[in-house]
């Protein structure tokens, strides 16, 4: 090919040839590059360090330099007391195969999963063999990771108490202890209060309720529930719960909660009130699918929603 | 094989490999030398240094950054851009470790003497900041730090290694069979980034011309032979900012002809 005499072009041709050239090239740059990044944000269940800015200023934010890591892991209460080494952190860097933006900081409580070709082919474990590596937050008081973060995608802002101006590790909030009531087997029931006992802010984010029993009539329940305003998402509890997998497991709060919206206020409550307010309120009609026919239609002629 | 004709050579790899030790000791057994990684470290706890690239990504995307990251950055800037020149690619990145390995192995293997049809430009790497930034803007992610195999590797060797390694044993075997120096020397957009600021640093190596026997091992083993170009014609600096400095060339001349000089500010 390179042998064949090429046609002769102009400069002025060859220059506008060159720019649609390199322009495709860019173009085509752009669009596997951009494909490839939008595929590596993180899960929705990724759980965050304390204080993580909101995941999408995170991701832009984090540096990825892993000295929040290196702080969770090198604090003096992480020595293991028989080896006297230091444990693994709560904070991991993300792997190309942890479902978790590459190189950000995340952490699991519970990390029970079976080993894949990847564990096999470095680090030599079995195929199938089940590997546990999570590690709940312990809500350290100093919180060594927060202070450590260089570019401010951990705002100390968020956990320093603004009147003493101190940190204060009650104001963390990775995410939210959510019980499954029905796996739970005090509220079948049965005597546990092994994550009430676990928690750090012990009698405040997870309450027992008692309740009386009218199985037996005599016994008593004692169901543990989590308040929410004050969980902070560290996932003790859900290290210390005894079912075979956990019933109480913490989960990112915009995975957890729902939204009332502006509509909906709490006549009896002058905090709400103060919303009605607050809100900038232009149309307070829903506007959606469901919306644009008449609840008539829905009665009259049956129309399923 | 003499020391002077590997002497650059060991003292790049020992600044390599200690650093990255170092940077394992920090996160390991918790010393106070140097935490952190490439992207951003904490120099005994108190001076900070940032990858400049990863920063303006970062800008890119749309982060308002810290005050400490953003002076590590300057200080990085800073280090290289009035000192070290491009020294940061074959000094400190340990992805140059990975394709100096393969580059010996093409030279071991004739692999550079057969013939390949495969051609890259090596501006490539300028255009990959750009695309970088773009995409950055677009993504809200930090296009190339998801995906960089200098922070994966560095990571691997603080952290452990996941699934990324096999990325580096890409760039290996690209290296190796499709492009000589092809990584470095054509596509890294970090090796680019570092040349422009490397433009006007102290460090340079100067030929001197009526020394050299036109041996022409120099362009045998320099990664960015296109700034070699002034060999046995003309003394003058190595002035092109694609120079890594690394020293390959000096190591292997055996007459004279290839020297480090510093303070060269009389250009050309
Ligand atoms: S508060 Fe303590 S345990 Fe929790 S992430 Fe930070 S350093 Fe680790
Ligand atoms: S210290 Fe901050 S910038 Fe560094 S990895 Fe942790 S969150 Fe990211
Ligand atoms: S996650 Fe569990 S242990 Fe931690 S604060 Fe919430 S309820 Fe308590
Ligand atoms: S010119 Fe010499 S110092 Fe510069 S990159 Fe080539 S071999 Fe290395």
């Amino acid at each position: 090919m390179s042998n064949e005499k090429k046609p002769e072009i102009s400069s002025r041709r060859r220059f506008f040839t060159d720019v649609a050239h390199h322009g495709g090239l860019a173009a085509m740059g752009v669009l596997l590059w951009g494909g490839f990044a939008t595929k590596a944000k993180s899960s929705p269940l990724t759980l965050r360090p304390p204080a993580a800015l909101p995941e999408e200023d995170f991701l832009n934010t984090c540096i990825k330099c892993g000295l929040c890591s290196e702080a969770c892991r090198v604090r003096p209460q992480n020595i293991d007391k028989e080896s006297g080494k230091f444990k693994e952190p709560t904070l991991k860097m993300a792997k190309a195969n942890d479902n978790v933006t590459t190189g950000t900081p995340y952490f699991k409580p519970v990390d029970r999963r079976e080993a894949t070709l990847v564990d096999t082919l470095l680090y030599g474990h079995i195929r199938g063999e089940v590997i546990e590596n999570g590690v709940p937050c312990y809500m350290c008081e100093d919180i060594p990771c927060v202070p450590a973060c260089p570019t401010g995608a951990l705002d100390i802002t968020k956990v320093t108490n603004s009147k003493t101006g101190e940190l204060d590790f009650k104001m963390m909030d990775m995410g939210l202890a959510v019980v499954d009531t029905n796996s739970c087997i005090a509220y079948w029931g049965i005597q546990c209060d092994a994550c009430y006992r676990a928690c750090p802010l012990l009698d405040d984010a997870i309450k027992l309720v008692y309740d009386r029993n009218s199985r037996t009539g005599k016994h008593a329940f004692l169901k543990p529930e989590v308040n929410m305003d004050t969980c902070t998402g560290c996932g003790l509890c859900e290290v210390a719960c005894v079912t075979e997998k956990p019933a109480i497991y913490v989960l990112p709060r915009e995975v957890a909660l729902g939204k009332p919206g502006d509509h909906y206020v709490k006549g009896w409550d002058k905090k709400d009130q103060q919303r009605v307010k607050d809100r900038v309120q232009t149309d307070v009609t829903t506007h959606n699918k469901r919306s644009e026919k008449s609840p008539e239609d829905y009665l009259n002629k049956g129309l399923e929603f | 094989m003499k020391w002077s004709n590997i002497k650059y050579l060991i003292l790049r790899r020992v600044v390599q490999l200690g650093l990255l030790f170092l940077y394992f000791a920090g996160n390991y057994w918790g010393w106070n030398i140097l935490r952190g990684d490439l992207s951003s470290s904490m120099l005994f706890g108190k001076m900070p240094l940032s990858d400049p690239f990863a920063i303006l990504q970062m800008f890119a995307a749309g982060a308002s950054v810290a005050t400490t990251a953003l002076l590590g950055a300057v200080a990085i800037a800073l280090i290289y851009g009035v000192i070290g020149g491009r020294a940061f690619c074959s000094w400190v990145c340990p992805v140059n470790m990975v394709t100096d390995a393969a580059a010996l192995l093409r030279r071991k293997l004739y692999i550079d003497k057969i013939e390949r049809k495969v051609w890259i430009s090596r501006n490539l790497r300028y255009y990959m900041i750009i695309i970088a930034l773009i995409v950055s803007a677009i993504t809200g992610l930090t296009a190339f730090e998801i995906i960089s195999p200098i922070t994966i590797l560095n990571r691997g060797v603080i952290f452990g290694f996941g699934a990324g390694l096999g990325l580096l044993v890409a760039i290996f075997l690209f290296d190796l069979f499709v492009v000589k120096n092809g990584w470095c020397g054509h596509i890294c957009p970090l090796g680019g980034v570092h040349s422009i600021i490397g433009k006007f640093a102290l460090l340079s190596v100067n030929h001197t011309s009526e020394n050299c026997t036109l041996c022409m091992k120099c362009k045998e083993v320099c990664p960015e032979v296109q700034v070699l170009n002034m060999i046995g014609k003309r003394s003058e600096i190595v002035s092109k900012i694609e120079c890594t400095n690394c020293g390959r060339c000096i190591d292997v001349c055996n007459d004279d002809a290839l020297n480090f000089s510093i303070l060269n500010l009389a250009k050309k």
